[in-house]
């Protein structure tokens, strides 16, 4: 049975998971996305996992005289560790421009005019409730491959057009961020501005907006663990970040007792550069909560 | 006779269905203290919020001075430089510590000169008796030295005439009086002052005229001694043997 309890629910033993599952409901609610929770055991997990994976293809390989299995991934490491930089750049990329145009976006979701409001409230439900791959192939085949700017010709590259897609879930994401942190501010700061005279405008750009970055942060952090997690989303438009790479290093090599090992090295790459970013994210969480 | 600093003409507000004013009018000579009292609901404090723009109204007329509140081409920010307002829930700015939420609004909306701004607002801290916690957050700070700040601020934009929004109903027994001293010493000070409150004492002991409001309506107004030894209607007479 996975029903949420009711209000009312007389288990006190119950209670504490109860209250800490309400708990995660509401946080989950206000990120407006899942809360990437990594935790250093899963790491360390996987790590024993992969080091288990690699002494047994080590060893059979080892005594079928095939080179070793770490000196394969050492070999491929520099190429892959390219492939990742990619990948980060595509993150930065698109959480910068998507951060910029979501802010926008989202002040356009509290406008006093309503039509401005519901067709921002639009474009944040449907860039929001997209799936990030669909949105990523469409950008790929709409945008031009060639853009002329001043009779100069430039080449879109893929992963450019790659960058733009996964852009739109995260400026959708963080106009609800943004709404939702506004929002949140009490209604006594807003009369309390206008009753000094403050204008609208300046009421968000100095007294609102200030109080709402505190409430942004930790949510924006967790939208940007997610989508680095989802740029290998990438290679299936054949950009070569370092899943695709990795991909064609397994290809090369013909040997499946790498398969594993080297996926798995992926995978704690992934993990390393997103754990201190978890971390920092709660650690933020829970030292502004108090605050509020 | 000078001309009233407030003239209120048959208010009327109403809320979707629920009307909250039915027809208000008073006025408010400079340098009087007015309390409005009345049971919860009765519109008090939404004259209040009439008065300094905050919410629109239906019908009737307020001027402050020559200004005619209900004109739809109103400058806000003239009147609000004339009209300050205090709320029950202080509504400090709580990213800023209490000297700069003083100075804020003089400098970012009057665009005065800041240096003249700070020596204002260090002298309103004293006169509020909170020396020495100019750099605390709103935070850090009581709930009635809050509210002290919260006078500041309104003081520092130099207005003519204070509402108080029922300061202190949100307040401990013991931080009460210190927010109410503060008020007195401003009525004392000939600052025009409107106040909504519960604090029957308080208003008996400092205004000059108590209004009694009752479903939108005002039911009697006077002296204060008069009204709460003597008051001439039921109603009144109702809620003063509940609440004393």
């Amino acid at each position: 049975m996975r029903r949420p309890l009711a209000d009312n629910a007389a288990f006190p033993v119950l209670l504490p998971p109860a209250a800490r599952l309400a708990r995660r409901l509401e946080e989950e609610r206000r990120y407006a996305l899942p809360v990437v929770r990594l935790d250093v055991r899963t790491m360390l997990v996987l790590a024993a996992l992969l080091c288990l994976w690699a002494g047994v293809a080590e060893a059979q390989a080892l005594g079928s005289g095939q080179e070793s299995v770490l000196a394969a991934i050492l070999k491929w490491t520099p190429l892959i560790s390219r492939g990742f930089a990619l990948n980060v750049a595509i993150s930065l990329i698109a959480m910068g421009l998507g951060t910029m145009l979501g802010l926008f976006l989202g002040l356009a979701q509290i406008s006093l005019l309503a039509p401005v409001r519901a067709g921002s409230w639009a474009l944040t439900q449907f860039f929001r409730n997209a799936p990030w791959l669909v949105l990523l192939f469409y950008c790929i085949f709409v945008l031009p491959f060639r853009v002329t700017v001043f009779g100069q010709t430039f080449d879109v590259p893929n992963w450019l057009r790659a960058t733009i897609g996964l852009t739109l879930p995260v400026m959708a994401n963080v106009s609800e961020i943004v709404r939702g942190a506004v929002q949140s501010i009490p209604r006594g700061q807003w009369e309390a501005a206008e009753s000094l005279g403050y204008r609208r405008g300046q009421t968000l750009r100095e007294i609102i907006l200030p109080q709402c970055l505190k409430r942004m942060a930790p949510p924006w952090m967790n939208l940007y663990a997610i989508l680095i997690m989802s740029t290998p989303l990438a290679s299936v438009v054949g950009v070569e970040e370092a899943m695709t790479l990795t991909r064609g290093a397994l290809n090369a090599e013909r040997r499946g007792d790498l398969l594993i090992p080297m996926y798995g090295a992926l995978l704690l790459a992934f993990f390393v550069y997103c754990w201190p970013i978890a971390r920092a994210t709660q650690a933020l969480e829970h030292r502004w909560q108090v605050t509020t | 006779m000078t001309a009233p600093l407030i003239r209120i003409e048959g208010l009327r507000k109403r809320f979707g269905v629920n009307e909250v004013l039915k027809g208000v009018s008073f006025e408010v000579a400079r340098g009087e203290a007015i309390c409005i009292i009345g049971p919860s609901g009765s519109g008090k404090s939404t004259i209040l919020r009439c008065i300094n723009a905050l919410v629109p109204f239906e019908a009737g007329s307020i001027h402050v001075g020559e200004t005619d509140v209900g004109d739809p081409r109103l400058d806000k920010i003239a009147l609000r430089r004339r009209v300050g307002m205090v709320f029950q829930q202080y509504n400090l700015f709580p990213h800023r510590t209490a000297l700069q939420n003083v100075m804020m609004a003089p400098i970012q909306v009057l665009k005065q000169d800041r240096r003249e701004v700070e020596a204002r607002a260090r002298a309103l801290m004293a006169k509020v008796r909170l020396e020495g916690k100019e750099d605390a957050y709103p935070g850090e700070l009581s709930g009635g030295q809050q509210q002290r700040v919260a006078i500041a601020r309104s003081l520092c934009m130099q207005p003519e005439v204070m509402l108080f929004d029922e300061v202190t109903a949100a307040l401990d027994p013991e931080t009460v009086k210190e927010v109410l001293v503060t008020i007195r010493d401003l009525v004392e000070e000939g600052m025009t002052c409107l106040l909504v409150t519960h604090e029957m004492a308080f208003a008996r002991d400092v205004a000059d005229h108590v209004y009694f409001t009752d479903s939108g309506v005002i039911v009697e107004h006077g002296a204060p001694d008069a009204l709460f030894t003597a008051p001439r209607h039921e109603r009144t007479r109702a809620f003063l043997e509940r609440v004393l």
